[in-house]
Protein backbone atom coordinates (compact mmCIF):
# COMPACT_ATOMS: atom_id res chain seq x y z
CA UNK A 1 0.00 0.00 0.00
CA UNK A 2 1.68 3.54 -0.98
CA UNK A 3 1.45 6.01 2.18
CA UNK A 4 -0.97 8.38 1.74
CA UNK A 5 0.39 11.77 0.60
CA UNK A 6 0.02 14.25 3.31
CA UNK A 7 0.45 17.97 2.93
CA UNK A 8 1.24 20.41 5.87
CA UNK A 9 0.81 23.79 5.28
CA UNK A 10 2.92 26.03 7.26
CA UNK A 11 4.48 29.11 7.66
CA UNK A 12 7.14 28.73 10.17
CA UNK A 13 8.00 25.36 12.12
CA UNK A 14 7.38 26.10 15.31
CA UNK A 15 8.00 22.93 18.30
CA UNK A 16 4.18 22.37 17.14
CA UNK A 17 5.15 21.92 13.36
CA UNK A 18 8.30 20.02 14.53
CA UNK A 19 6.28 17.28 16.69
CA UNK A 20 3.65 17.19 14.28
CA UNK A 21 6.40 16.31 11.34
CA UNK A 22 7.56 13.42 13.90
CA UNK A 23 4.32 11.95 14.55
CA UNK A 24 3.96 11.44 10.86
CA UNK A 25 6.82 10.04 9.87
CA UNK A 26 6.66 7.68 13.24
CA UNK A 27 3.86 6.50 11.75
CA UNK A 28 5.07 6.19 8.40
CA UNK A 29 3.77 8.44 6.19
CA UNK A 30 6.41 11.15 4.67
CA UNK A 31 4.59 14.79 5.01
CA UNK A 32 5.33 17.10 2.66
CA UNK A 33 5.73 20.85 4.00
CA UNK A 34 4.08 23.27 1.94
CA UNK A 35 5.25 26.87 2.57
CA UNK A 36 2.76 29.33 2.65
CA UNK A 37 5.77 31.95 1.16
CA UNK A 38 6.46 29.68 -1.82
CA UNK A 39 3.64 27.82 -2.75
CA UNK A 40 1.09 28.77 -5.70
CA UNK A 41 -2.08 27.37 -6.27
CA UNK A 42 -4.18 26.97 -8.96
CA UNK A 43 -7.82 27.39 -9.02
CA UNK A 44 -9.40 24.57 -10.64
CA UNK A 45 -11.84 21.64 -10.30
CA UNK A 46 -11.10 17.99 -9.64
CA UNK A 47 -10.49 17.43 -13.58
CA UNK A 48 -8.71 20.59 -14.47
CA UNK A 49 -5.57 20.65 -16.22
CA UNK A 50 -2.27 19.80 -14.51
CA UNK A 51 -1.85 21.63 -11.34
CA UNK A 52 0.84 23.67 -10.22
CA UNK A 53 0.60 23.15 -6.87
CA UNK A 54 4.15 23.20 -5.88
CA UNK A 55 5.44 25.53 -8.76
CA UNK A 56 6.53 22.24 -10.47
CA UNK A 57 4.64 20.98 -13.28
CA UNK A 58 1.77 18.27 -12.76
CA UNK A 59 2.86 18.19 -9.11
CA UNK A 60 0.74 14.95 -7.72
CA UNK A 61 -1.33 16.38 -5.19
CA UNK A 62 -2.10 15.45 -1.71
CA UNK A 63 -4.69 13.13 -0.08
CA UNK A 64 -5.11 15.30 2.63
CA UNK A 65 -3.41 18.64 3.55
CA UNK A 66 -3.81 19.34 7.09
CA UNK A 67 -3.12 23.34 7.97
CA UNK A 68 -0.49 24.73 10.02
CA UNK A 69 -0.64 28.35 8.55
CA UNK A 70 0.15 31.24 11.33
CA UNK A 71 -1.53 33.19 8.72
CA UNK A 72 -5.12 32.78 9.08
CA UNK A 73 -6.03 34.96 5.74
CA UNK A 74 -3.23 32.71 3.33
CA UNK A 75 -4.84 29.29 5.13
CA UNK A 76 -8.54 30.30 4.36
CA UNK A 77 -7.67 30.77 0.77
CA UNK A 78 -5.49 27.57 0.88
CA UNK A 79 -7.91 25.65 1.48
CA UNK A 80 -10.80 26.52 0.25
CA UNK A 81 -8.58 26.32 -3.66
CA UNK A 82 -7.39 22.66 -2.55
CA UNK A 83 -11.19 21.91 -1.73
CA UNK A 84 -12.04 22.68 -5.14
CA UNK A 85 -9.57 20.51 -6.44
CA UNK A 86 -10.59 17.58 -4.52
CA UNK A 87 -7.69 17.80 -1.85
CA UNK A 88 -9.54 16.56 1.91
CA UNK A 89 -8.21 19.34 4.36
CA UNK A 90 -7.88 19.20 8.16
CA UNK A 91 -9.32 21.45 9.26
CA UNK A 92 -11.76 22.67 6.22
CA UNK A 93 -12.11 25.86 5.55
CA UNK A 94 -15.91 26.22 6.66
CA UNK A 95 -14.11 25.22 10.18
CA UNK A 96 -11.72 28.39 9.37
CA UNK A 97 -14.44 30.53 8.40
CA UNK A 98 -16.13 30.00 11.26
CA UNK A 99 -13.70 29.89 14.17
CA UNK A 100 -11.79 32.58 12.54
CA UNK A 101 -13.98 35.41 12.94
CA UNK A 102 -15.44 35.89 16.69
CA UNK A 103 -18.96 36.61 15.35
CA UNK A 104 -19.35 33.52 13.00
CA UNK A 105 -18.40 31.54 16.30
CA UNK A 106 -20.37 32.76 18.52
CA UNK A 107 -23.58 33.16 15.69
CA UNK A 108 -22.95 28.99 15.26
CA UNK A 109 -22.47 28.48 18.90
CA UNK A 110 -25.95 30.50 19.65
CA UNK A 111 -27.81 28.41 16.98
CA UNK A 112 -26.76 25.06 18.49
CA UNK A 113 -28.06 26.36 21.46
CA UNK A 114 -24.09 26.28 23.46
CA UNK A 115 -23.58 28.61 26.58
CA UNK A 116 -21.36 31.65 25.37
CA UNK A 117 -20.74 35.28 27.33
CA UNK A 118 -23.45 37.74 26.38
CA UNK A 119 -22.20 39.45 23.84
CA UNK A 120 -23.29 42.81 21.72
CA UNK A 121 -22.32 43.87 18.11
CA UNK A 122 -22.22 47.23 16.83
CA UNK A 123 -20.86 48.88 14.11
CA UNK A 124 -20.65 52.62 14.98
CA UNK A 125 -18.69 54.17 18.18
CA UNK A 126 -22.04 55.87 19.39
CA UNK A 127 -24.04 52.53 19.63
CA UNK A 128 -21.37 50.23 20.51
CA UNK A 129 -20.94 53.03 23.41
CA UNK A 130 -25.08 52.17 24.54
CA UNK A 131 -23.92 48.43 24.14
CA UNK A 132 -21.38 48.94 26.49
CA UNK A 133 -23.43 50.41 28.98
CA UNK A 134 -26.37 48.27 28.42
CA UNK A 135 -23.85 45.56 29.42
CA UNK A 136 -22.72 47.32 32.37
CA UNK A 137 -18.85 47.53 33.45
CA UNK A 138 -16.49 45.96 33.54
CA UNK A 139 -16.96 44.79 29.45
CA UNK A 140 -14.42 42.93 27.34
CA UNK A 141 -14.04 44.28 23.58
CA UNK A 142 -12.41 42.14 21.06
CA UNK A 143 -11.67 42.43 17.55
CA UNK A 144 -13.60 40.08 15.93
CA UNK A 145 -10.73 38.76 13.95
CA UNK A 146 -7.43 37.85 15.75
CA UNK A 147 -5.87 35.78 18.38
CA UNK A 148 -3.22 35.78 21.04
CA UNK A 149 -5.40 37.93 23.25
CA UNK A 150 -4.03 40.83 20.68
CA UNK A 151 -5.80 44.37 21.09
CA UNK A 152 -8.48 42.64 23.48
CA UNK A 153 -9.49 45.51 26.17
CA UNK A 154 -11.52 45.15 29.40
CA UNK A 155 -13.42 47.85 30.62
CA UNK A 156 -14.09 49.09 33.28
CA UNK A 157 -15.86 52.74 32.99
CA UNK A 158 -17.13 55.04 30.98
CA UNK A 159 -14.05 57.55 30.25
CA UNK A 160 -11.79 54.46 29.37
CA UNK A 161 -15.07 53.10 27.34
CA UNK A 162 -15.00 56.22 25.28
CA UNK A 163 -11.46 56.34 24.53
CA UNK A 164 -11.10 53.10 23.42
CA UNK A 165 -13.83 53.57 20.97
CA UNK A 166 -12.41 56.59 19.57
CA UNK A 167 -9.21 55.04 19.28
CA UNK A 168 -10.48 51.42 17.45
CA UNK A 169 -12.65 53.79 15.09
CA UNK A 170 -9.11 55.83 14.20
CA UNK A 171 -7.74 52.64 13.22
CA UNK A 172 -8.96 52.89 9.91
CA UNK A 173 -9.38 48.98 9.22
CA UNK A 174 -13.39 47.70 9.02
CA UNK A 175 -12.40 44.99 10.92
CA UNK A 176 -12.04 47.84 13.59
CA UNK A 177 -15.36 49.11 12.91
CA UNK A 178 -17.13 45.92 14.09
CA UNK A 179 -17.46 46.99 17.60
CA UNK A 180 -17.72 42.81 19.56
CA UNK A 181 -18.58 43.75 23.26
CA UNK A 182 -19.23 40.94 25.61
CA UNK A 183 -19.79 40.81 29.35
CA UNK A 184 -16.56 40.12 31.44
CA UNK A 185 -16.52 36.80 33.47
CA UNK A 186 -14.86 36.97 36.08
CA UNK A 187 -12.81 33.61 35.76
CA UNK A 188 -11.03 32.35 38.82
CA UNK A 189 -7.63 33.09 37.84
CA UNK A 190 -7.74 30.18 35.05
CA UNK A 191 -9.30 29.45 32.50
CA UNK A 192 -9.72 25.70 30.72
CA UNK A 193 -9.08 24.64 27.49
CA UNK A 194 -9.71 20.96 25.71
CA UNK A 195 -8.83 19.66 22.71
CA UNK A 196 -11.56 17.56 20.66
CA UNK A 197 -10.05 15.28 18.04
CA UNK A 198 -12.74 14.11 15.83
CA UNK A 199 -15.85 13.66 18.10
CA UNK A 200 -13.90 13.41 21.16
CA UNK A 201 -12.45 15.36 23.65
CA UNK A 202 -8.24 14.00 24.43
CA UNK A 203 -7.43 16.23 26.88
CA UNK A 204 -8.28 19.15 28.98
CA UNK A 205 -5.93 21.97 30.81
CA UNK A 206 -6.52 24.83 32.94
CA UNK A 207 -4.60 27.97 31.68
CA UNK A 208 -3.36 29.96 34.95
CA UNK A 209 -3.30 33.73 35.09
CA UNK A 210 -3.21 36.35 37.31
CA UNK A 211 -3.78 38.84 34.39
CA UNK A 212 -7.67 38.33 33.22
CA UNK A 213 -6.06 37.44 29.56
CA UNK A 214 -5.27 34.14 30.55
CA UNK A 215 -3.28 33.00 26.82
CA UNK A 216 -0.74 30.93 26.85
CA UNK A 217 0.95 33.10 23.93
CA UNK A 218 0.72 36.01 26.73
CA UNK A 219 3.03 34.03 29.38
CA UNK A 220 0.21 31.49 31.59
CA UNK A 221 0.55 28.46 33.36
CA UNK A 222 -0.50 25.40 32.67
CA UNK A 223 -2.34 22.09 34.35
CA UNK A 224 -4.25 19.47 33.85
CA UNK A 225 -7.88 19.81 34.13
CA UNK A 226 -9.79 16.62 34.71
CA UNK A 227 -12.53 15.96 31.39
CA UNK A 228 -15.76 16.12 33.10
CA UNK A 229 -19.46 15.05 31.79
CA UNK A 230 -19.93 18.88 31.26
CA UNK A 231 -16.36 19.84 29.57
CA UNK A 232 -16.55 17.07 27.22
CA UNK A 233 -20.06 18.09 26.46
CA UNK A 234 -19.72 21.51 25.65
CA UNK A 235 -15.94 20.48 23.63
CA UNK A 236 -17.19 17.83 21.49
CA UNK A 237 -21.06 20.66 20.83
CA UNK A 238 -18.52 23.52 20.31
CA UNK A 239 -16.39 21.84 17.72
CA UNK A 240 -19.42 19.71 16.12
CA UNK A 241 -20.98 23.52 16.18
CA UNK A 242 -18.25 24.92 13.85
CA UNK A 243 -18.24 22.00 11.83
CA UNK A 244 -15.92 19.38 13.18
CA UNK A 245 -12.34 18.93 12.62
CA UNK A 246 -9.25 18.74 15.10
CA UNK A 247 -10.01 22.06 17.26
CA UNK A 248 -9.42 23.52 21.24
CA UNK A 249 -12.06 25.29 22.67
CA UNK A 250 -11.70 27.74 25.35
CA UNK A 251 -14.25 27.41 28.59
CA UNK A 252 -14.80 29.67 31.40
CA UNK A 253 -16.16 29.17 34.80
CA UNK A 254 -18.52 31.55 35.56
CA UNK A 255 -19.26 32.12 39.47
CA UNK A 256 -22.65 31.21 39.41
CA UNK A 257 -21.18 27.79 38.43
CA UNK A 258 -22.03 27.52 34.77
CA UNK A 259 -19.60 26.51 31.82
CA UNK A 260 -19.49 29.54 29.26
CA UNK A 261 -17.76 28.29 25.87
CA UNK A 262 -15.19 31.59 25.16
CA UNK A 263 -13.40 30.57 21.63
CA UNK A 264 -12.70 27.96 19.40
CA UNK A 265 -9.17 27.77 17.74
CA UNK A 266 -8.74 25.91 14.42
CA UNK A 267 -5.26 25.70 14.26
CA UNK A 268 -3.63 25.16 18.10
CA UNK A 269 -1.13 25.48 19.77
CA UNK A 270 0.22 22.68 22.13
CA UNK A 271 3.32 22.37 23.35
CA UNK A 272 2.47 23.59 26.81
CA UNK A 273 -0.41 21.14 26.91
CA UNK A 274 1.51 17.82 26.29
CA UNK A 275 3.31 17.20 29.29
CA UNK A 276 0.73 18.28 31.80
CA UNK A 277 -2.06 16.06 30.67
CA UNK A 278 -0.12 12.96 29.42
CA UNK A 279 -1.70 12.76 26.42
CA UNK A 280 0.31 12.98 23.16
CA UNK A 281 -1.85 15.79 21.15
CA UNK A 282 0.51 15.47 18.47
CA UNK A 283 0.31 12.04 18.13
CA UNK A 284 -3.49 12.00 17.86
CA UNK A 285 -3.69 14.78 15.61
CA UNK A 286 -1.32 12.43 13.16
CA UNK A 287 -4.04 10.06 13.63
CA UNK A 288 -7.04 11.75 12.49
CA UNK A 289 -5.12 13.26 9.41
CA UNK A 290 -4.36 10.05 8.56
CA UNK A 291 -7.82 8.39 9.01
CA UNK A 292 -8.87 11.18 6.81
CA UNK A 293 -6.21 10.77 4.18
CA UNK A 294 -6.87 7.02 4.03
CA UNK A 295 -10.84 7.86 3.66
CA UNK A 296 -10.04 10.02 0.46
CA UNK A 297 -7.19 8.00 -0.98
CA UNK A 298 -9.80 5.95 -2.55
CA UNK A 299 -11.52 8.70 -4.16
CA UNK A 300 -8.46 10.28 -5.66
CA UNK A 301 -7.84 7.47 -8.33
CA UNK A 302 -11.41 7.97 -9.56
CA UNK A 303 -11.38 9.93 -13.08
CA UNK B 1 30.13 14.70 14.17
CA UNK B 2 30.42 18.35 15.44
CA UNK B 3 26.98 19.99 15.49
CA UNK B 4 26.45 22.46 12.53
CA UNK B 5 26.37 26.16 13.65
CA UNK B 6 25.61 29.19 11.49
CA UNK B 7 26.33 32.86 12.23
CA UNK B 8 23.23 35.18 14.05
CA UNK B 9 22.36 38.03 11.30
CA UNK B 10 21.97 40.05 14.61
CA UNK B 11 24.75 39.54 16.64
CA UNK B 12 27.14 37.39 14.49
CA UNK B 13 27.06 34.81 17.58
CA UNK B 14 27.87 31.31 16.21
CA UNK B 15 23.82 29.44 16.96
CA UNK B 16 24.17 25.84 16.86
CA UNK B 17 21.63 23.77 14.62
CA UNK B 18 20.41 20.28 15.84
CA UNK B 19 20.47 17.54 13.85
CA UNK B 20 17.30 17.20 13.64
CA UNK B 21 16.18 21.08 12.40
CA UNK B 22 14.07 21.46 9.71
CA UNK B 23 14.04 24.67 7.10
CA UNK B 24 11.34 27.29 8.57
CA UNK B 25 12.21 26.23 12.20
CA UNK B 26 12.29 29.02 14.53
CA UNK B 27 15.44 29.79 17.06
CA UNK B 28 16.32 32.53 19.42
CA UNK B 29 19.98 33.52 19.29
CA UNK B 30 21.32 32.33 22.65
CA UNK B 31 23.60 35.04 22.68
CA UNK B 32 21.24 37.96 21.93
CA UNK B 33 17.80 36.66 22.19
CA UNK B 34 17.10 37.62 18.40
CA UNK B 35 14.26 35.33 16.81
CA UNK B 36 15.68 33.60 13.66
CA UNK B 37 14.35 31.21 10.99
CA UNK B 38 16.68 28.55 9.36
CA UNK B 39 16.23 29.37 5.80
CA UNK B 40 18.76 26.62 4.87
CA UNK B 41 20.64 23.36 5.96
CA UNK B 42 24.08 22.23 4.74
CA UNK B 43 25.49 24.92 4.73
CA UNK B 44 22.93 26.06 7.55
CA UNK B 45 21.62 29.34 7.06
CA UNK B 46 20.12 31.77 9.26
CA UNK B 47 17.88 35.32 8.87
CA UNK B 48 15.82 37.09 11.17
CA UNK B 49 12.25 35.89 11.44
CA UNK B 50 9.57 38.29 10.23
CA UNK B 51 7.54 40.09 12.88
CA UNK B 52 4.61 38.42 13.83
CA UNK B 53 1.20 39.42 11.23
CA UNK B 54 -2.24 41.40 12.34
CA UNK B 55 -3.99 37.70 11.12
CA UNK B 56 -1.24 35.32 12.81
CA UNK B 57 -2.82 33.17 15.66
CA UNK B 58 -4.15 29.85 16.25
Amino acid sequence: MTPPRIGILCSRIRVEEKLLLQALRARGAEPERIDDDQVILEIRGRAGPGASNTGAAAAPGWDVVFDRSLSQSRALAALRILEAQGTATVNPALVVTTCGDKVATNAALARAGLPAPRTLVAFTPESALRAVEELGYPVVIKPPVGSWGRMVARINDRDAAEAILEHKASLGSSAHGIFYIQEHIDKPGRDIRSFVVGDETICAIYRHSEHWITNTARGGRTSNCPVTEEVDRLSRGAARAVGGGVVAVDLMEHPDGRLLIGEVNHTMEFRNSIEVTGVDIPGRLADHVLAVARRQAPAAVAP
Amino acid sequence: MAAATAACPECDAQVEIGDDAEVGEILSCPECGADLEIRGLAPARLDVAPPEEEDWGE
